[in-house]
């Protein structure tokens, strides 16, 4: 019998994949505006790359929450009302970011669209950083009292190791969102976009080895991979790498491909060194929470399960449906919505 | 204040505010897709520019929607995390669903709908917008499986110091879904009924120019859309109030100011009563209406709040008031009433006007029908707070009191500053939301010609961060 509790972690590390490889080039994207494009009309060629896809990509993310709530509802509510104030900068973040979208082109004014990328920028760089921050701080381990209280503040989260986790997503993301604006774009930005990636791929490749070295003293991860050398982690490194070269030979679309591949396999190896852990407390190894003493009752599981293995292959058929009807690059010259 | 007090606030400020725009978003979603379906079998422009019109309003609302809603799904577990501890089990399971059920489908057809006009076959594209209105629709009926289960608890059993899901069909069966479900979806009908109507009158008045098709059209359209909502409204929310007396009686007894049981009891029109007192001071009654209402019939007992609260210290035990706040129950009731009962008013009458070819002459009308658009937004407005201010103490009914339910190592510090951070954009949004969707409502050509392009002296500029 399949044991529901591993797999609805499964489940929701899939869905945390499926949000930072969507979201995190729209994130990226959102944090480039401002440096690749320089005229008004530049800066909706970017804007529509995203257009049409940017909302559903959010949708990951929120049922990523949903399902820790209905699965796992001590994790939902120990981590929300523990990462508080981090959460509420995030929510303003996404708020103006989203709306941004939406309105930013919708006046013919200056200051107007200025104040909206200036709401884009930060509301892509904000929560890029704080998802860093707080998916390290889950595997470093926080206070959390015996009855699963976080007995922290926001202070605690921003150590060394969560900062240092919060600017690699942050590069990331840009090097994932230059890498999709070299594919979707054409013309001068295009050709800004492929340049960036040349300039962020050796930065990130840098702070993801100082990642590495810092997480391997500060966090069990690497040492609780169950395998021996750990192959996601050398995997990851592997695609990140291919990234570099391929991106440097001008193959954009494998290089996406590789780069979707780095960010599944890091989220990956998080999870599976966290694993059965869902949130690590550092007072005590015995108050951490885990899929068994954190999640619903085994009722509540089986029919979520139900649920989920009907319906997530429907959403993955009709969102891939979307991106292959936008397929085509964008120009300056292309009837432009947003 | 404390934190409990300001973690309600929050909750009243933050749910009050997206369910601004929530049932535009249901009632206009199905308007357009309507008309865009008549253009796509007709072929008269008149109807493709009336859903490009609509949807470009629809999307302007439908963004705040969405970024305030990710606030509702993180608020239960930032603010109410023993709430998500005892409730998660069953609660969380709802949310799941609506994540995966329907917010996908909105979410991303609405962008197919938006960017895909010139790439999709014209029934492709008027499928898109069909399924925003179906995502939209079954997003709300799995918000309100979980709001019922907060009124009206069932399928679920208490087990270590938990509730658990026992029964996950009875949840979806619950019958406080099947009549909160058609309230709200025809209130969104109403909503959108309005919006179109107001607007559209507007323009008649006004005599714009190339667009006194479109906006007859529209006019028309909204007058039945209207009387279907607004009449399904009422009936709905009759037999909702029904299974309110059977179920949620001090809800009841409250939005009444019902302060002893009366059998037969009388409606009442304007009471006045003093809580300390425990008594009522003076009131206006119609005579038996209040059975007749609850019952379809001449008598029948309908319990007071102070009996109740009797009845319920015995139940659940002594030394709590079981009562909610009277007097936002009570005036709230007849401000949802009272705006419905102008609406249905208002419709009639429209239906009237157009029925008898008197829409042309009708300026006072035409001229004072756009404030209508408020109507609805106070309806839905009061309804909620009727709703959710009704259930206090509880936050899920004879299962945990509201107190019981608040993070404790939440901060007030924390929740000041949140309360704050949200209250301040909401209300800067709030301003440009409504500033941007005047700006296409009073001027078609924004929405047809040239209104995404910038100034021209804005391209030779370079954009500064």
């Amino acid at each position: 019998m399949i044991e529901l509790n591993a797999l609805w972690f499964l489940l929701i590390a899939v869905l945390f994949i499926g949000f930072f490889i969507l979201e995190g080039f729209d994130y990226g994207v959102g944090m480039l505006l401002p440096f690749l494009g320089k005229t008004d009309r530049e800066r909706r060629q970017i804007i529509n790359t995203i257009g049409p896809v940017w909302d559903g990509n959010e949708v990951w993310m929120i049922t990523a929450g949903g399902a820790m709530f209905a699965a796992f509802p001590h994790w939902y509510a120990t981590l929300f009302s523990g990462f508080y104030l981090a959460l509420v900068l995030m929510l303003l973040a996404l708020i103006l970011r989203g709306v941004a979208f939406e309105f930013r082109s919708k006046q013919p004014g200056k200051r107007w669209r200025q104040w909206w990328d200036r709401a884009i920028f930060f509301g892509s760089f904000l929560p890029a950083l704080l998802w860093g921050v707080a998916l390290a701080n889950i595997v470093r381990g926080v206070p959390i009292d015996e009855n699963m209280i976080y007995t922290g503040d926001l202070l605690t989260l921003l150590n060394p190791l969560g900062l240092l986790a919060g600017v690699v997503a942050v590069a990331a993301f840009v090097v994932h969102g230059a890498i999709f604006l070299a594919l979707k774009t054409d013309g001068a930005v295009r050709e800004r976009a492929e340049a960036m990636t040349k300039k962020a791929g050796p930065v990130l490749t840098v702070l993801i080895a100082l990642l590495v070295i810092v997480g391997y003293f500060e966090t069990d991860v690497l040492t609780t991979q169950g395998v021996v050398p750990p192959i996601t982690a050398i995997g990851s490194g592997a695609a990140l790498l291919a990234t570099g070269w391929l991106v440097n030979d001008k193959r954009f679309g494998w290089g996406f491909f590789t780069m979707c591949l780095h960010i599944a396999l890091t989220v990956i190896t998080v999870f599976r060194g966290l694993f059965p852990r869902v949130m690590v407390s550092s007072l005590n190894p015995d108050w951490s929470l885990t899929i068994y003493n954190a999640s619903s009752s085994e009722y509540t599981l089986q029919v979520m399960t139900v649920v989920a293995l009907i319906l997530v292959p429907i959403v993955l058929v009709y969102q891939g449906w979307t991106y292959w009807v936008f397929r085509k690059r964008i120009s300056t010259g292309s009837k432009l919505e947003y | 204040m404390d934190s409990l007090s300001l973690a309600r606030l929050q909750f009243a400020v933050t749910t009050v505010y997206h369910f601004f725009f929530v049932p535009l978003t249901l009632g206009l979603s199905v308007f357009v897709a309507i008309t865009q379906t008549v253009y796509w079998r007709t072929g008269n422009e008149t109807y493709w520019k009336m859903a490009r019109f609509w949807g470009k309003l629809f999307a302007v609302n439908f963004a705040m929607g969405v970024v305030t809603g990710i606030v509702q799904e993180f608020q239960f577990g930032m603010n109410w995390s023993e709430y998500a501890r005892f409730m998660g089990d069953i609660f969380g399971a709802p949310l799941a669903v609506e994540a995966l059920l329907a917010f996908f489908l909105e979410s991303i057809f609405l962008g197919v709908w938006i960017f895909g006009a010139d790439k999709l076959p014209l029934w492709a594209h008027t499928g898109a917008i069909w399924l925003v209105a179906i995502g939209s629709n079954v997003s709300a009926l799995w918000i309100l499986v979980a709001n019922s289960f907060m009124q009206q608890p069932v399928g679920y059993a208490i087990e270590g110091g938990r509730a658990v899901m026992t029964d996950f069909f009875a949840l979806l069966a619950n019958p406080n879904v099947w009549v909160q479900f058609p309230h709200v979806f025809s209130s969104g009908m109403t909503t959108a009924a309005f919006f179109v109507l107001g607007i559209s009158a507007w323009h008649l008045l006004r005599k714009t120019e190339n667009y006194q098709e479109v906006f007859r059209t529209s006019f028309r359209w909204s007058v039945v859309y209207g009387l279907i909502g607004v009449v399904a409204v009422m009936f709905i929310g009759h037999s909702q109030m029904q299974h309110m007396v059977r179920t949620q009686p001090m809800k009841v007894a409250a939005a009444e100011g019902l302060f002893q049981s009366e059998d037969p009891a009388g409606l009442s029109l304007f009471t006045i009563g003093s809580l300390d007192e425990r008594k009522e001071i003076f009131s206006i009654r119609i005579p038996y209406l209040l059975s007749i209402l609850s019952y379809n019939r001449l008598d029948g007992e309908v319990k007071g709040f102070l009996d109740l609260q009797q009845e319920y210290e015995q139940t659940y035990g002594a030394g709590v008031s079981y009562i909610p706040p009277i007097a936002i129950n009570y005036w709230s009731f007849r401000a949802m009433v009272g705006a419905g009962m102008l609406m249905l008013a208002l419709a009639g009458y429209a239906f009237y006007l157009i029925r008898a070819g008197k829409l042309e002459g009708a300026g006072r009308f035409l001229r004072w029908a756009p404030l209508a658009i408020l109507l609805p937004y106070i309806a839905n407005t009061a309804g909620w707070i009727l709703t959710e201010v009704g259930r206090q103490p509880w936050i899920v009914f004879g299962l945990q009191r509201v107190e019981e339910a608040v993070s404790p190592n939440v901060t007030t510090g924390m929740l000041l500053f949140s309360l704050v951070g949200f209250t301040l954009i909401y209300g800067a949004l709030m301003a440009i939301d409504v500033f941007l969707l005047r700006y296409f409502a009073v001027k078609p050509d924004h929405v047809f010609f040239k209104a995404d392009e910038a100034d021209p002296a804005l391209e030779a500029v370079e954009m500064t961060f």
